[in-house]
């Protein structure tokens, strides 16, 4: 578990200090972009506060990546469940404007409806005719971008947007509120209660464990008699489900109405996410706290330091590379490395036998 | 509609197909090479992004478009070994690492590339193929990009060192069976991050040709994307370069109908237009792939998987 939990932790730090020379390089001390960093994230009430509004979504758009991923899919196309979940929220609310809470719910219900019908066409797309999941989602987000921007500066537009296409405000009675008057809004909660959901389910339940089963070996899967298609696209459609959620959330709780702002990459940073958590629902909540911080920063790097918006991406890159990179190295023999690093014991005649290998008792 | 603007319209497209297929035509011949290794590279959205950044800059700096295209190789081949590398380590799965290097490239292009959103690079000469023609549309439309030739040039050359060459066998042979070229005594992993490399390079052609040709300027909406369709195309080509070409001519025309309806006129639905490009290659990979069964040419390797 430990050991587990040690390897990207090291990776996120290496990291950090990839980062470190790289803004050394434009100019900047890496010192103070690194205090920057954990100021902007970490360092004081209000950047908390910011850090945990931008986690929500982003612990909804890791579980679009880490559901089909237990299932055996890498689905990358995220973002275009989440513009679309707030698109339909946006879309129904004039109609429960007066709906209060119940309204709320039902907004939201039509955000997760829509993005779990988009990421189950990816898995649809990939059991009906064998088309890579990972571009076809990928592909399907463009056009749900797309979909999204005809939406909003044509048919669903709020006359009264002038500089920036909207669509008409959510009433007052639809807004998701602060927890407790702060600036963080309930969609925390949900995506907590979200992740611990999909951790009991694949845990728990029948329908989770097949998924499973499933993702590990879809040969064992079908001897078993599972139904591989049907829990494939289960899988896909909770991740969509969560995704659109995000959107939902986004346009109720923040945005207050569906608008470019929303196309924020939230769904691409889920990945990095779930890849960091290694697709465990509950380790996405503390990764998804992190990342959230990193994004909460990112304007604070801009304007103490002057460093472009972006530098953030590159850091979130650097991390995403190292992170998988830092797999190569999970079965290494620490001990006999740095052993014979340090000229201890004479470097091992060969290569470790695989995991795979049948081990050799005394 | 009347006959004229449906002429219009026509050419447009036409001339659309050429100009935004260029692009299209080196990445997907990057991601070609890289497949007949037996390795994707997701990543090239990212390369791409980044060698057209790199390509405006470098054009910017020195003066000369051309050096910019030096530029614009040099780092999509950087960026696409670097994807090469990781992907030889133990346990570490390419389509990952791709999407690693699509973010890491893009975000690479947007931080260093933000002091280049303002100023005007120097621009490639066009070639003017349009001078016979009276009209002034048609002569627009055949404005060419001078890398257009060479990517077809070079779609010839790579489909003639993948026959007949023996680099061209040995690449074909990672790409279909790794155990017959170890027993060989090739490097596949070697192999493999030759071609991956190379054709990040054939891809920072096709972002040099984004920024230093049309739409000429660099912005961070440059590429939405057109690296992950040159995946898409690669299997529609059947991993042939030649058919390469048809591809990106044909995905090409799909892009430049948007911006060519707007151009007679018609702002309706422009977003939706855009997407065309999108579905289009969901419909061909819709009518080209059949669950377990193998498209003709497809490499080995890469349907093991």
């Amino acid at each position: 578990m430990l050991r587990n939990l040690l390897l990207p932790v090291a990776a996120v730090g290496a990291a950090l200090l990839l980062f470190g020379v790289f803004v050394a390089g434009q100019g900047a001390s890496p010192v103070e972009v690194w205090a920057t960093l954990f100021k902007g994230a970490f360092g004081s009430g209000f950047a908390w506060q910011n850090t945990l509004q931008r986690a929500a979504p982003l612990m909804l758009t890791a579980l679009c990546v880490a559901l089909p991923a237990r299932a055996g899919l890498v689905v990358i196309g995220g973002e275009g469940a989440l513009v679309l979940g707030g698109l339909a929220c946006a879309g129904l609310a004039p109609a429960l404007a007066g709906a209060g809470l119940a309204g709320t719910v039902l907004v939201c219900l039509a955000g997760a409806a829509a993005g779990a019908a988009w990421v189950a066409l990816a898995g649809w797309l990939r059991q009906w005719r064998g088309i890579n999941e990972t571009i076809s989602s990928l592909l399907l987000a463009y056009v749900a971008i797309g979909l999204f921007k005809h939406l909003v500066e044509g048919p669903l537009r709020d006359p009264a947007s002038l500089n920036k296409p909207s669509t008409p405000a959510l009433a007052e009675g639809l807004r998701i509120g602060g927890i407790a008057g702060s600036d963080v809004h309930w969609g925390l909660a949900l995506g907590v209660a979200a992740c611990v959901a999909a951790a009991l389910w694949l845990r728990w339940t029948p329908s989770g464990f097949s998924v499973r089963v499933v993702g590990g070996n879809l040969r064992a899967a079908q001897l078993v008699g599972l139904p591989a298609t049907r829990l494939i696209l289960l899988a896909c459609a909770l991740g969509g489900a969560a995704a659109g959620l995000a959107g939902a959330v986004e346009v109720a709780a923040v945005h207050t109405a569906a608008n470019a702002s929303l196309i924020a990459g939230y769904g691409y940073a889920g990945i990095l996410v779930a890849f960091m958590a290694r697709q465990h629902p509950l380790a996405i909540v503390p990764v998804a706290i992190l990342f959230g911080g990193f994004g909460a920063a990112g304007s604070l790097l801009q304007r103490r330091l002057g460093l472009p918006d972006a530098s953030v991406l590159v850091l979130q890159g650097m991390a995403f590379v190292l992170i998988l990179a830092s797999e190569a190295v999970r079965d290494t023999d620490w001990r006999r490395f740095f052993a014979w690093l340090f000229g201890i014991v004479p470097p091992p005649q060969q290569q470790l036998p695989a995991r795979s290998a049948p081990e050799t008792t005394p | 509609m009347t006959a004229d603007q449906l002429l219009t319209l026509v050419v447009a497209v036409l001339g659309g197909a050429l100009r935004v297929g260029a692009p299209f035509l080196f990445v997907s011949l990057g991601e070609c090479l890289t497949e007949k290794s037996g390795r994707i590279n997701l990543g090239l959205e990212g390369v791409l992004v980044l060698s057209a950044m790199a390509a405006f800059g470098g054009a910017y700096a020195s003066g000369s478009p051309w050096i910019g295209v030096a530029a614009g190789m040099l780092a999509g081949g950087l960026l696409a070994s670097l994807h090469g590398v990781l992907c030889s380590l133990p346990r570490v799965n390419d389509v990952a690492t791709g999407i690693a290097l699509m973010l890491l490239g893009t975000g690479l292009a947007f931080d260093l590339g933000k002091p280049l959103i303002q100023p005007q690079a120097p621009q490639l000469p066009a070639l003017a193929l349009g001078g016979w023609s009276a009209s002034p549309a048609v002569q627009a439309a055949l404005q060419l990009n001078p890398l257009l030739p060479l990517g077809v040039l070079l779609a010839l050359a790579l489909g003639w060192l993948l026959r007949a060459t023996r680099i061209g066998l040995l690449v074909r042979m990672a790409g279909d069976s790794a155990d017959a070229t170890r027993a060989l005594g090739y490097s596949v992993a070697g192999l493999r991050i030759g071609a991956t490399t190379a054709g990040g390079m054939v891809a920072g052609l096709g972002g040099a040709c984004l920024t230093l040709f049309y739409p000429g300027s660099w912005n961070e909406g440059i590429s939405s994307g057109q690296g992950l369709i040159a995946v898409a195309l690669v299997i529609f080509a059947r991993w042939s370069p030649l058919r390469c070409v048809g591809a990106a001519l044909l995905f090409g025309g799909a892009g430049a109908l948007g911006p060519a309806l707007q151009s007679v006129g018609i702002g309706w639905g422009y977003h939706l237009f855009n997407v065309v490009p999108y579905l289009l290659t969901l419909a061909i990979l819709v009518a080209s792939c059949r669950p377990g069964r193998l498209a003709a040419g497809s490499p080995g390797e890469l349907s093991a998987r």
